[in-house]
């Protein structure tokens, strides 16, 4: 008999922290698979955000750095400019990247800084107990936002795609779901792209994944799925909001040389 | 290169490439400025690589990001960008990383002023970040010793797996002098803690500050309190100027240090028996020698350009046996000898 499915090699052989139908365990597995796929563990270090992603780097089986909330791609950036040759990626949630993390993000981005970013975004702060999060949609009931986020008063969310796409350093820039089986396939195909970008040199990729929170969103898993695809997509659209190589660009190349 | 002329800033600049410094990150203030622009300058010719930040927190994570794989890494700033770079300063001394951080003092708080002050003793000493722990600090008068404590911080920092901080001023920045940098070559610290990669040679390497249990922590922190106890014992540093037969001696670093000793060399011409015990690393603290410079004192005075900073580490290392005096000037002003000249001259006629 042989075996038709095992756990990839760079995703470690532990118990998870995460609560039940939380979809991070998805998430994390299809950066494993990848990691894997590319035969590039050995040269990978793995950045962890503060969040309910901040043991992240129990999971992985490559290097991995604990970054201060918000920093990730800071950090990331010192351990590029100091290994180019390594493969770097932050995994990071949205309060993270969001909101405290939103000018490291920003310019990260904006100096095509040649790393790769999985944005986990399930509209809440999970890890403190479901607080509103820069991406919480209009009306969504969190703990500070008990009537439901009202613009009014709270403001609107950040659509980190869309604003990341608009600068000129971003290779690539997409927004997946790990809702379905077929969405799940394709966002391990826009992770593996996203390394694969990095590892060709063609700059920043984040890719963007739509996420549930069952505990904190107050739903059963399958309840949580469902308001993902209801709810989420609908306000954050899947799909490829920039795909160019902004570093090999002839120009670029021309300027650098 | 021998003998040659150079600000207080570039001086450092150069010296950090000669100490084997691969990465630099840095966020543009005054009065700093100067050693990003020569690193800048020098990064196509010399092997380093300078990223000018969007932020003093982007720069300091992006300091630990570099030392986490292993290279000599620094940051500079001045006061009211330390501040900014405080918490990851903890998250580096939190993890055992190395790293070096040059504070070029402006007087405070707030935006306070770009002239050279020394207000940041206690942050630097005592407080800079949340949690226990401490940065060796070290606190040039000269050029020249601008230079050798860079190559000495690099050293101590990977020496001991912690943060160093060069406590100059605007005064030391700005300041050209001749100055001569040592021919060593820097010293080869082997680093299996670093995220390089584990190229299936080894199991994977974690820079980490987070323990969720408690005990783990705790003991974390003894294990680190334990560490700095031997730093106490290895690395304090002074110099003792004058100070055998003192009834009354100075305590001044950096910049300072120098007005003081040309007071102490006047008063001296007046037949006035007075001393300067100059810290050269404030954290730790030179207590042992500065009780020694204190054999024959009936007073210190503590001379510093901050509201009095200093005083109590002075007080506490004398286990408070010989009364201190202070006198200060700060917003950006510097003490003038006369000024502490006529201090010393009050002090020794008993009238203060």
């Amino acid at each position: 008999m042989s075996i038709v499915f095992d756990r990839p090699h760079a995703l470690c052989d532990i118990p998870t922290h995460y609560c039940p139908g939380c979809t991070h365990g998805i998430i994390h597995r299809l950066v494993a698979e990848v990691i894997d796929e590319l035969g590039i563990e050995g040269k990978t270090i793995g950045v962890s955000p503060v969040g309910c992603s901040v043991l992240s780097y129990e999971y992985f089986s490559c290097d991995m750095i604990e970054a201060p909330h918000g920093r990730a791609p800071a950090v990331a950036t010192g351990v590029k400019r100091a290994l180019p040759e390594s493969v770097v990626f932050t995994y990071q949630g949205d309060g993270d990247l969001a909101a405290i993390g939103t000018c490291e993000t920003v310019h990260a981005a904006a100096r095509g800084e040649n790393i790769t970013i999985i944005f986990v975004n399930n509209t809440i702060y999970g890890m403190t107990g479901g607080q509103m999060a820069p991406t919480t949609i209009p009306g969504q009931v969190t703990q500070t936002t008990p009537y439901g986020r009202d613009p009014k008063v709270q403001g609107y969310p950040v659509k980190v795609c869309e604003m990341l796409s608009q600068l000129d350093g971003t290779a690539l820039a997409a927004r997946v779901s790990v809702d379905s089986p077929a969405n799940i396939r394709k966002a391990k195909a826009m992770i593996k792209k996203a390394f694969e970008n990095q590892i060709q040199g063609n700059g920043f990729s984040i890719v963007e994944v739509l996420s549930t929170c069952p505990t904190n969103w107050g739903m059963t898993p399958t309840e949580a799925l469902e308001r993902l695809r209801k709810e989420m997509i609908p306000y954050f659209p899947l799909g490829t909001y920039k795909d160019s190589p902004s570093m090999k660009t002839e120009e670029n190349t021309a300027e650098r040389n | 290169m021998n003998r040659v002329l150079m600000k207080g800033n570039e001086a450092l600049a150069e010296a950090a490439i000669r100490a084997g410094c691969k990465c630099f990150f840095a966020y543009p203030i005054t009065p700093q400025t100067e050693i990003a622009a020569y690193l800048a300058k020098n990064m196509k010719t010399r092997d380093i690589t300078f990223l000018q930040a969007e932020s003093e927190i982007g720069a300091i994570n992006m300091v630990l990001g570099a030392s986490s794989t292993g290279v000599r890494t620094m940051t500079s700033s001045s006061s009211p960008g330390i501040s900014l770079k405080t918490e990851g300063i903890s998250y580096i001394a939190g993890s055992d990383l190395p790293c070096v951080i040059v504070n070029v003092q402006r007087a405070g708080p707030g935006l306070g002023g770009i002239q050279p002050s020394q207000s940041d003793y206690l942050q630097a000493t005592k407080a800079i970040g949340h949690g226990d722990f401490q940065v060796l600090v070290y606190a040039p008068s000269s050029v020249q010793e601008t230079v050798d404590m860079t190559f000495r911080a690099f050293e101590e920092a990977d020496r001991y797996r912690m943060p160093a901080m060069i406590l100059t001023d605007g005064f030391l920045g700005q300041m050209m002098e001749p100055v001569t940098f040592p021919e060593i070559s820097p010293e080869k610290f082997e680093k299996p803690w670093a995220c390089t990669g584990h190229r299936n040679e080894r199991s994977c390497n974690l820079v980490n500050s987070l323990y969720l249990k408690p005990d783990e922590l705790e003991q974390s922190l003894i294990k680190r309190a334990e560490k700095y106890e031997t730093i106490k014992k290895e690395c304090t540093d002074a110099e003792i100027y004058k100070c055998d037969d003192a009834e009354l001696v100075i305590v001044a670093y950096g910049a300072t240090s120098r007005v003081a000793k040309s007071a102490v060399n006047q008063a001296r011409e007046k037949g006035i028996k007075v001393g300067l015990f100059r810290p050269k690393t404030l954290w730790p603290f030179p207590e042992k020698e500065l009780n020694e410079a204190c054999k024959s004192a009936k007073k210190v005075l503590d001379v510093e350009m901050s509201m009095g900073q200093m005083k109590d580490d002075i007080r506490l290392a004398l286990n408070c046996r010989i009364p201190v005096e202070f006198f200060g000037r700060t917003g950006g002003n510097i003490p003038s000898p006369a000024e502490v000249l006529n201090m010393i001259t009050k002090i020794s006629e008993g009238s203060l």
